[in-house]
């Protein structure tokens, strides 16, 4: 008991404070939801309500889940777009990032900055940006059209692409906001692994890309593991961007849990919809840690 | 290795026009003439002028400001001891709860920590009679709530990576514990409670969807107005906000690099000169 922070009084302060906190604003609002998925809705004021005799709860919202396709479409595409928006961003942030291991260590930290930057200016506002690029009277798409024009037979020929209000303008704008978290795990990951390693396997005959497929690439792994979750959870609730950009017939999951509790005030469903999407989110972390439990086990072993 | 950069190089460019080409058009249309954001009619400074002219998102700004400030602020006092507790405390009661709490927040998708705050509220609002009105406060207690775990992560992983013999030396020294926390500890992890505030500053000043659950008539922060203006299409004054917002972040994260690398460069010289000191 020689440590500051182990002293009488000091050490209940410190874990009592943030966790009472967290209890009542974190915990006990989710524990809502959760009670509330098990909910009726009724025409009352809050609109909901429990079943009178035993077991009160309701399952119904549950089984609605299944039943309407609107739902399983839902999370179908949301976890096609999330999906395809990783391994985009893993495709043009891999290179990127192991590119800015090979520059000289003041360019370095300038790529690093530049990478950066984007993040913290407005979420909003870089979205906003690319609705500006997308729109059918836009520099861009024009661009893009005359493109196209010039490379398809006339009778297939353009006035515009239509870009904005589907799949590919949420995935487009997906990649766009979130491939910093991609960039910098995997430039953390590459930036620390021991370079001899390649200098000895060129020595010994090796080509580059047997290179980066013997060495660099099985040493990355954590950092595509890392920076895959750090994009793939974030973009299966993405709410901002499917509902700027995406398609109002073909919505993401995030978007129907807005709808359900704003326009339709069927808040039971909503919350039903939420605790099944936190119970997918739930997987790729046990996913996670269950590797990173082996990776550590394996590392431990002599 | 000093071949096969030519690949990575040109990854690299088609990577960052990717990233700031979106940017610098929006920038580029705010001088626009015309009405139409997308269209060019001949160099202008009005959407600007304008800008500055409208109360409401004057007072937007204002407020998003407020509420970022006081949440940021609160977040890095909450997120400090959390921290602190993570990386020091290996065992107490609840502590396995304790550890999921603080990493909840951050994989929980924002529409239903949104959802969850709001109904929490509400439900309070009915047993307790507050809040009356749902506007500065919960909105702040939402924020603060959410970005305490970030300021949390920073702190921890920066004191687990902290020599603690230091502060073992200064109790076997004499000092109170309260000596030790302000002389040592504090200084130690500054940086990190620097930018956790940094970092809960933005994220506050960012946020949309907590905010439009938990706010309330008559508390319009500025993220919840472009939302709404941008959801009816594109407009040259939120191309002008975007860069005055772009600029002012641009000029703040160069001065933060130059300060680090010449903070750096000073340690480097330190470092070699007490090796030569030492030989």
């Amino acid at each position: 008991m020689r440590d500051w922070f182990n002293r009488r009084g000091w050490r209940d302060l410190i874990i009592a404070t943030p966790y009472a906190w967290l209890i009542v604003f974190f915990l006990i609002p989710f524990l809502i939801v959760v009670v509330m998925s098990l909910a009726i809705m009724k025409s009352a004021s809050p609109p909901f309500g429990f079943h009178e005799a035993f077991p009160w709860i309701d399952l119904g919202n549950f089984a609605r889940l299944f039943q309407d396709t609107l739902y399983i479409r839902a999370f179908v595409s949301s976890l096609i777009n999330a999906l395809i928006a990783t391994l985009l961003c893993l495709l043009i942030g891999y290179p990127m990032a192991l590119g800015i291991t090979r520059v000289s260590k003041s360019w370095r930290n300038i790529l690093l900055m530049l990478v950066i930057l984007p993040f913290w200016t407005s979420f909003l506002l870089r979205v906003y940006a690319w609705i500006g690029m997308m729109g059918s009277n836009s520099w861009f798409n024009k661009l893009l059209t005359s493109i196209y024009n010039f490379a398809v037979p006339s009778e297939w020929a353009l006035k515009s692409i239509p870009m904005m209000n589907t799949s590919f303008a949420v995935v487009l704008v997906m990649v766009y906001s979130y491939l910093p978290f991609m960039i910098l795990p995997l430039y953390a990951n590459l930036e620390k692994l021991d370079t001899t390693l390649n200098e000895a396997a060129m020595d010994l005959g090796s080509r580059p890309w047997q290179v980066f497929r013997d060495i660099t690439l099985p040493l990355s792994i954590p950092g595509i593991i890392a920076g895959g979750l750090l994009v793939f959870i974030p973009a299966t609730g993405e709410l901002i961007i499917p509902s700027l950009v995406g398609s109002s017939a073909n919505p993401m999951i995030g978007r129907v849990i807005a709808d359900e509790f704003n326009s339709a005030r069927d808040w039971p469903m909503a919350s039903a919809v939420a605790v099944a999407l936190l119970f997918l989110m739930v997987l790729p972390m046990v996913f996670y840690n269950h590797y990173e439990a082996k990776a550590q086990n394996a590392g431990g072993k002599p | 290795m000093t071949r096969r950069p030519l690949f990575l190089i040109s990854c690299l460019c088609f990577g960052f026009a990717f990233f700031y080409i979106p940017i610098l058009s929006m920038i580029f249309f705010s001088f626009n003439k015309s009405r139409l954001a997308t269209v060019w009619g001949g160099f202008s400074l009005q959407w600007y002028g304008k800008l500055f002219d409208n109360d409401q998102i004057m007072n937007a700004a204002l407020l998003s400001l407020q509420i970022a400030l006081v949440s940021a602020t609160f977040a890095t006092i909450l997120g400090t001891l959390c921290g602190l507790a993570l990386a020091r405390f290996t065992q107490f009661r609840g502590r396995t709860l304790f550890s999921g709490l603080v990493t909840a927040p951050l994989i929980m998708p924002e529409v239903i920590t949104g959802i969850s705050a709001l109904l929490f509220f509400i439900f309070l609002a009915e047993l307790t009679g507050w809040p009356g009105k749902r506007g500065f406060t919960t909105i702040t207690i939402a924020h603060i709530t959410f970005s305490m775990t970030y300021v949390a992560v920073i702190v921890q992983s920066r004191l687990s990576s902290m020599d603690k013999s230091i502060e073992e030396a200064a109790m076997d020294l004499g000092s109170r514990p309260w000596q030790v926390l302000r002389d040592i500890t504090l200084p130690v992890i500054s940086p990190a409670i620097v930018s956790g505030w940094l970092l809960a500053f933005t994220i506050s000043l960012d946020d949309v969807v907590i905010t439009s659950f938990t706010t309330g008539p008559g508390a319009t922060t500025l993220p919840i107005l472009v939302w709404s203006k941008v959801k009816l299409g594109v407009t040259p004054d939120i191309n002008a906000l975007a860069t005055i917002i772009i600029v002012v972040v641009g000029i703040g994260v160069a001065i933060s690099g130059y300060l680090m690398h010449r903070a750096d460069k000073i340690r480097e010289r330190d470092i070699q000169m007490a090796i030569a000191a030492n030989t």
